[in-house]
């Protein structure tokens, strides 16, 4: 589903040029649940932005189902966001001044959909995630928790095959942490391919192969497992959040 | 939900910030709003004025002054009746009320008074000719035929003084307020004036003039009198300002060589330079609400971008594209451009109303055409203050959004 041949990204930093991500290879298929793992400034979310359509590689190709990203147009890409990708935020991104059922239908009004099909939808995905008693609430009348579930709602509304989240459960307690991660579980055992940055290793443990993303280069493929604590550094146990 | 609806909610969740562009806007619209009402009542009054004092252009004989004109001193001078037609048959535009006149003296019981001929509108009419350059239809905006609300309509006698009247007999009479008291006549008397019979059909008011010692009737019947011929020895106009201001006196001079054309410049002048001062604050207040109203929306628009970069940069992961970015901040400055206009045109209407009387001295009423006018600036203003700003946002990259904050 996901090929990603010869990537680089490099940023322009007071005149000197960082490489975010460097000479990146992968494949991720249809169905996959993949967690990229890596301290902060890693690259995590330039691979995942890169990914989805939001910044274009330095060098390297980008492919979505066989469909080269960044030989598209800006408003090409953004079509193909609307209609295959949900994109999920540490920090829930939702609108404040829209309530929980406005929020998800945010995606609904960019895709063109009606009204009622709006509403309906909504109300759906919010029963989903167990938010049906909260529809008018607006965001600041949210606990976090119940942010991030009116997110993967509005993640849902136009049913991506592909999840993008960026550390989903960052700014969650461990218990919400957990249903969280349950739901994209469910997601994804549902048909629908997953690629997760995150820090924490025990996050990472749900999905079904981890990545390890350091300096801008990918360290392992194909694990099945995360990969184990031991085989990380002491200065990257402690970037990454093990206890 | 439609994309309207995340604007109005963004609206009115940022209300305080979007007030001081709002103010500068409402304020920017509702002075020209006023300005325009009152300038409309103005020239209308002015012109009203103007109408009421009579004619305003004079077509005299060569040889005649304005003193003799006044003093209805013109016996000896005379042109033909024949330039009337060339004033009506011309392509002149402005001409409104042509009156031609004729006067000789006469006595009667001994007094000496002027006896003027005049030819009555029904007879302009009934000439085809004349009839096809549509003399006796003022011009759009050109003042007297169009009735001012709270100003009375002028009485039937003071037709005379508005130099028309719609009919006149051959044999009737209207006679001056001097006049008739001296020879104690009456309407619907008769009176006999070098040998023929007049029935006097009104008695005019005083008007402190050379009228009140004078009796109108038939230019023809004048003439015939005379003797002279069809010869009139002044032709009274009713110009419309405007077009005296763009060279209407010159172009009847043009037009006949061989009389005189004079204009009552002070009066004309007086309505020409409040119009000019009007439209120059306009002007000015036009170019305020551009630049101020203008620089607050884009100042405030800018902001908005900057405080929104994470919404617009979520928005855009979701899929929105650039247009449709572009269209919710654009979708913006219309309503704000709306409501200015509407709330600037209430205020503008209801200023011009209580101020109208106390600045120009007329009574005020609201118009619906500055209601498109103020809608029309200030959305265009809105939107093209706006469209910057706009821009900037839909060309905001999603990822240094999503990741700056």
């Amino acid at each position: 589903m996901i090929a990603l041949q010869s990537v680089s990204k490099h940023f322009q930093h007071r005149g000197k040029s960082v490489a975010a991500l460097a000479n990146v290879t992968l494949r991720i298929g249809k169905g996959d649940f993949v967690a990229i793992i890596g301290p902060s400034g890693s690259g995590k979310s330039t691979f995942l932005h890169l990914v989805g359509g939001m910044l274009s590689p330095t060098e390297g190709n980008v492919r979505i189902e066989n469909e080269s990203l960044y030989d598209l147009t800006s408003d090409q890409r953004s079509a193909l966001r609307k209609k295959k990708i949900g994109f999920v935020f540490q920090t829930f991104n939702l609108v404040p001044y829209l309530t929980a059922l406005e929020n998800v239908q945010v995606p609904l009004v960019l895709a063109g959909r009606g009204e009622a099909e709006q509403q309906r939808r909504a109300e759906s995905l919010l029963g989903r995630v167990g938010l049906s008693d909260r529809l008018d609430h607006k965001p600041s009348e949210l606990s976090v928790g119940q942010q991030q579930r009116v997110a993967l709602a509005r993640m849902l509304a136009n049913d991506p095959a592909l999840i993008l989240a960026d550390e989903p459960t960052g700014n969650l307690d461990p218990e919400t942490s957990a249903s969280i991660m349950d739901f994209l579980v469910e997601l994804n055992t549902e048909g629908r391919t997953i690629v997760m940055v995150t820090h924490d290793l025990r996050v990472a443990d749900r999905a079904k192969r981890a990545l390890r993303l350091v300096n801008g280069s990918i360290q392992a493929d194909g694990c099945a497992r995360p990969l184990p604590v031991t085989s990380l550094s002491s200065r990257e146990q402690k970037a990454l959040s093990i206890n | 939900m439609k994309l309207q609806t995340l604007v109005w909610r963004e609206i009115f969740e940022r209300k305080n910030q979007l007030a001081t562009s709002f103010v500068a806007i409402l304020l920017g619209v509702s002075v020209i709003v006023a300005m325009k009402n009152i300038t409309f009542y103005s020239e209308k009054a002015v012109a009203y004025q103007l109408d009421a004092l009579g004619a305003n252009i004079l077509v005299l004989p060569k040889s005649a002054s304005l003193q003799d004109y006044y003093s209805a001193d013109m016996q000896n001078d005379e042109f033909p009746e024949e330039y009337v037609k060339r004033l009506t048959t011309s392509d002149l535009q402005g001409l409104d009320n042509l009156s031609p006149k004729f006067s000789i003296p006469v006595e009667v019981t001994g007094r000496r008074y002027i006896l003027t001929g005049i030819l009555p509108k029904n007879e302009f009419q009934a000439k085809a000719a004349w009839q096809t350059v549509s003399i006796f239809t003022r011009p759009e905006a050109c003042g007297v035929a169009v009735d001012v609300p709270g100003l009375a309509a002028p009485a039937k006698e003071t037709l005379v003084r508005k130099r028309v009247v719609q009919t006149l007999g051959t044999n009737e009479l209207l006679i001056g307020a001097d006049m008739a008291a001296a020879l104690k006549l009456t309407e619907g008397e008769t009176i006999q004036v070098m040998g023929r019979s007049f029935k006097v059909s009104a008695v005019l008011p005083q008007t402190g003039t050379v009228d009140d010692a004078r009796a109108f009737t038939h230019l023809h019947t004048v003439q015939q009198m005379a003797g002279k011929g069809a010869v009139v020895n002044a032709i009274e106009v009713v110009g419309c300002c405007q077009q005296i201001s763009q060279g209407l006196v010159q172009k009847i001079n043009q037009l006949l060589p061989d009389a005189k054309v004079v204009t009552i410049t002070q009066i004309v002048d007086t309505q020409i330079k409040t119009n000019r001062m009007m439209s120059r604050l306009s002007l000015l207040f036009l170019t305020i609400i551009v630049l101020v109203g203008g620089a607050s929306i884009a100042n405030y628009m800018f902001a908005n971008v900057f405080e929104r970069r994470r919404e617009i940069g979520t928005l855009m992961a979701l899929g929105a594209s650039s247009h449709v970015v572009l269209r919710m901040f654009l979708l913006k400055a219309v309503w704000l451009g709306l409501a200015g206009g509407v709330g600037g045109y209430v205020l503008g209407s209801a200023m011009a109303a209580i101020l109208g009387p106390r600045v120009a001295g007329v009574p005020v009423f609201p118009m619906l055409t500055p209601l498109l006018w103020a809608v029309g600036v200030a959305v265009l203003v809105c939107v093209a203050a706006t469209f910057l700003p706009a821009r900037r946002a839909a060309r905001l990259d999603p990822s240094a959004a999503l990741q700056e904050i």
